[in-house]
C-alpha cells in the first residue's frame, strides 16, 4: 500500500511538471532567433546550388550530423551481423 | 515458410519490385531538387528486398543475394561519403567544393523558384548517392540477417 502511494505520488508530480512545461513552450512558428534560418533561406540556394534547402543543410552546412547518422546505421548493421553470427556459430 | 508464398504473390512481387527500386533511385538522384534524399530513397530500395524476401522465402533470395555483397556496398557508401567530406578539407570539413565550379554538378542556381537542373548542388548529389547506397545496403542486410537467424532457429 505504501509503495502504491509512492508510485501514484511520483506519477502525479511528473505529470504536473509535464503540463507546466507544455504551458511554458514557445509558440509554434515564432522562433526566438531567426538569424540562421534567414541566412539559409537567403543564401543557401546560391551558395550550394541546391534547390532543396533541407538537403543543403543536411549535406553541406550540417554535414557532420549526417555523418553521425550514417555511422549509427553502420554500427546497427554491424551489431545485427555480430548477434546473428553468434547465433549461427554457438549451436 | 522457406518455400515462399503462392504463385500470384510471387508474380506481383516480381512486377512491383522494379518500380519500387526505380522510385527509390529517383528519390536518391533528385535529393537536391525535391523532398527526399539518400535516407528515404535507401529505405525504399530496402523495401523491395523485404518484399522479395517475404514473397519468395529465405532460401531462394539468400541464394541470389549474398549478405557479404551488401556488407561491401555498405562500407563503400560510407567510405565514399567520408571521402567527399574530406575533399573539401582545404577550407573546412564538409566544404562544398563542387558547387558553382562550372564542372560536374557545378551549374549556377539563381535565387528563387526555378525549374531545377540535375547538374547542380555540388557534392550534395554525390553524398546523396553515397548515403543512399549505404542505407539501402544496411537495411537490406539487417532484414536478410534477421530472416536467416529466425528461420535457422525454427529448423533447429
Amino acid at each position: 500500500m505504501n509503495e502504491r502511494v509512492f508510485r501514484v505520488g511520483t506519477l502525479t508530480v511528473f505529470f504536473v511538471f509535464l503540463i507546466a512545461a507544455v504551458f511554458c513552450l514557445h509558440p509554434l512558428g515564432e522562433p526566438a532567433k531567426t538569424r540562421m534560418d534567414d541566412y539559409f533561406i537567403q543564401n543557401g540556394q546560391e551558395e550550394t546550388g541546391s534547390n532543396n534547402i533541407v538537403a543543403s543543410v543536411m549535406f553541406d552546412y550540417r554535414g557532420l550530423d549526417t555523418l553521425g547518422e550514417a555511422s549509427v546505421l553502420f554500427a546497427a548493421a554491424s551489431g545485427v551481423s555480430l548477434v546473428f553470427w553468434r547465433v549461427k556459430h554457438n549451436e | 515458410m522457406s518455400e515462399g508464398m503462392s504463385k500470384i504473390v510471387k508474380t506481383v512481387a516480381c512486377i512491383m519490385a522494379v518500380p519500387i527500386i526505380t522510385f527509390g533511385l529517383y528519390v536518391i538522384v533528385h535529393g537536391h531538387l525535391t523532398p527526399g534524399g539518400g535516407f528515404p530513397g535507401g529505405a525504399i530500395i530496402a523495401t523491395a528486398v523485404a518484399l522479395l524476401l517475404v514473397a519468395f522465402g529465405g532460401e531462394v533470395v539468400l541464394k541470389n543475394l549474398h549478405t557479404a555483397s551488401f556488407s561491401l556496398l555498405e562500407g563503400v557508401g560510407l567510405i565514399l561519403f567520408i571521402t567527399m567530406a574530406l575533399q573539401g578539407l582545404s577550407s573546412t570539413f564538409f566544404h562544398n567544393f563542387l558547387a558553382n565550379s562550372g564542372g560536374l554538378f557545378g551549374s549556377h542556381v539563381p535565387f528563387g523558384p526555378n525549374l531545377g537542373c540535375l547538374n547542380t548542388g555540388g557534392v550534395i548529389p554525390v553524398m546523396n548517392l553515397a548515403v543512399g547506397l549505404e542505407v539501402s545496403a544496411a537495411l537490406s542486410l539487417i532484414v536478410l540477417l534477421m530472416f536467416t537467424g529466425s528461420t535457422e532457429d525454427d529448423g533447429g
